[in-house]
């Protein structure tokens, strides 16, 4: 791969993602302060402008701008990941018709292979438009010859007000090339990031640009592989692939840090029950089974004081199977093998492996075949939670032992995926 | 019932190992096989009427709203119904519309000619709203159904 890519790569990325799809039902929030928090509420994840230009940082944890956020008056939102994945789902969806190849790259971002077409700016407003048209959701589009220069250019759509949100590095000549690069910080770049980049600049790397000139075998020598590669990409080399078809996962995992401290096994046993009947749903929705289970506690890392205890323990199934029932049977008793009573436990997780497709599922001779009974029963369950909302039908074990729950005080209703949370209109 | 089986290893003869025995009951037929007179009808199967694709023209664009108070009675629009809201439609002249009126959502008639825009209810105890010069609308969506329950 030597070759200069001739590539026209967008890069639509969804502007404050999570506070547009808090907006697009309360237009009462339009124009305030607005940060939705991440699990357990413990920091920011997404922030509208205004939020930003007070002086909240991404990722800052909420207790330490509680004191601003109420000097400000800032709505903060606990994490609505229904909303979030359903308005992502649009926005994906009518992308996918502007071009054939593309690629969604996470819940607000996705790769569109604009090679070839004419009036590139004229497509890509037409882009921005529609989607905010349809799904009420904002988006900036980065185009650019490799999927680095396109998050760079999506990185310029969004913060120059000028671009209006469609920035196409292709359109650059080298001079204006050079400047730009010159004047954004090396840490901008996809994969360098905040602890990669103070090691840079100890030999002289603080702009894009220094990257982009820095001496190949010197940097390969002293950073690797993956800085090379963003060299090259930088250099117009396309060294990432658009992967249009995602593989079906391999593993699952459900786990999740409880918001206060769980030390009986009752207790575990509910949470770990959530997890099985979340990863199983996974595991039905993309039609496979499962014939490996793992389980696994951990204490709080970040308390040195309190003894620490990070168990895991396994056990294959010897039909592979996809009934929460059954996984969940087992998970209870791995839970009992690793469990000690002298420890507070801050998560716990389930792990999904060895994952087969229905289609080629094994069963063992010497074995009781799954009941038919439990399938259909499945089947139930994921269309009364699709309707009614998640967990609404759900493992009576999860129901035991004292609350556990994520601490989510502020969040907002699922308007598009459950029925009786859709908005009011008077 | 599980009827336990011991057998001795052949690594540790001290050491049994227990083995769970379940009847296994063989899969037999799994096609049917017809009998008497094949369906008339069989070749002239159709899918059945699939409701969201008659009533939800564009999918991503669609949106659903739960109707309170009255005024909109007039058309048949009452309080619990439920609203099909398609944002992609243009918001012409005398459409049913969601819009947001002081930062709240309200579903009314748009009415727009010769540079005037009004929002007009279906329920004479409501007076139209007018939207003065300078004023901003919002339409939020085109209301293109009506669910009402009649049981």
């Amino acid at each position: 791969m030597t070759k200069k890519s001739a590539q026209q790569l967008a890069l639509v990325d969804c502007n404050n993602f999570y506070v547009s799809c808090e907006r697009l039902f309360r237009p009462d929030l339009a124009g305030r302060p607005v940060v939705v928090l991440s699990n357990n509420d413990g920091c920011v994840v997404s922030r509208s402008n205004e939020a930003k230009s007070i002086g909240i940082r991404m990722g800052q944890p909420w207790f330490q701008a509680k004191a601003l956020a109420e000097e400000h008056n800032i709505l903060a939102l606990s994490s609505n990941y229904a909303l979030y994945a359903d308005l992502s789902n649009r926005v994906m969806n009518l992308l996918a018709e502007f071009s054939p190849r593309h690629e969604v790259y996470s819940i607000d971002e996705c790769f569109v292979d604009l090679t070839g077409m004419l009036e590139l700016r004229a497509v890509s407003y037409a882009m921005r438009e529609k989607i905010m048209r349809w799904t009420g959701i904002p988006v900036c589009v980065g185009i650019g010859p490799t999927k680095t220069l396109a998050k760079l250019a999506n990185f310029i759509a969004k913060k120059h007000p000028r671009s209006q949100g469609v920035f196409n590095y292709n359109a650059l000549t080298e001079a204006q090339k050079v400047k730009l690069l010159s004047g954004i910080a090396v840490d901008e770049v996809w994969g360098v990031g905040r602890r990669l980049a103070p090691r840079l600049a100890k030999y002289g790397i603080e702009t894009v640009q220094e990257l982009r000139d820095a001496h190949a075998p010197t940097l390969r020598a002293e950073f690797g592989v993956m800085v090379e590669k963003i060299q090259r990409e930088l250099q117009e080399v396309a060294c990432v692939d658009v992967e249009e078809v995602t593989p079906p996962r391999k593993q699952i995992v459900a786990s999740r840090s409880f918001g206060n401290p769980v030390q009986d096994v009752a207790s575990l046993k509910a949470a770990v029950a959530l997890f099985v009947e979340n990863a199983c749903g996974k595991l039905r929705s993309q039609q496979s089974h499962a014939s490996m289970l793992q389980v696994f506690l951990r204490t709080n890392r970040f308390r040195a004081d309190l003894p620490q205890y990070h168990p895991s323990t396994a056990v294959p199934m010897v039909t592979p199977t996809d009934s929460s029932l059954v996984i969940n049977r087992w998970a209870g008793i791995l839970i009992d093998q690793i469990w000690r009573p002298e420890y507070a436990y801050k998560k716990a997780g389930v792990m999904l492996s060895e994952i087969t497709p229905n289609t080629q599922r094994q069963n063992d001779l010497f074995a009781e075949p799954e009941q038919a009974e439990d399938s259909k029963l499945m089947a139930v369950l994921d269309r009364v939670n699709q309707r009614y909302g998640r967990g609404v039908l759900r493992i009576s074990s999860q129901d035991a032992g004292e609350e556990w729950g994520m601490r989510q005080e502020r969040k907002s209703p699922a308007y598009t995926t459950c029925w009786d949370d859709i908005p009011v209109v008077a | 019932m599980c009827n336990t089986v011991q057998i001795y290893s052949i690594l540790d003869a001290m050491q049994p190992i227990r083995i769970q025995a379940v009847p296994v009951p063989l899969p037999g037929f799994i096609a049917s096989v017809p009998a008497g007179f094949p369906s008339p009808a069989a070749d002239h199967s159709q899918k059945r009427i699939d409701l969201n694709e008659h009533l939800i023209r564009n999918k991503e664009a669609t949106f659903l709203f739960r109707v309170r108070g009255d005024s909109m009675s007039g058309i048949g629009i009452y309080e619990g119904d439920t609203l099909l809201v398609d944002r992609s439609i243009d918001p012409r002249h005398n459409a049913i519309v969601l819009a947001v009126l002081n930062n709240e959502f309200t579903v009314k008639r748009l009415y727009r000619r010769g540079g005037v825009v009004k929002l007009i209810s279906e329920n004479p105890i409501y007076p139209p709203i007018q939207i003065k010069q300078g004023e901003e609308l919002l339409v939020w969506g085109v209301v293109t159904f009506n669910l009402h329950k009649l049981y």
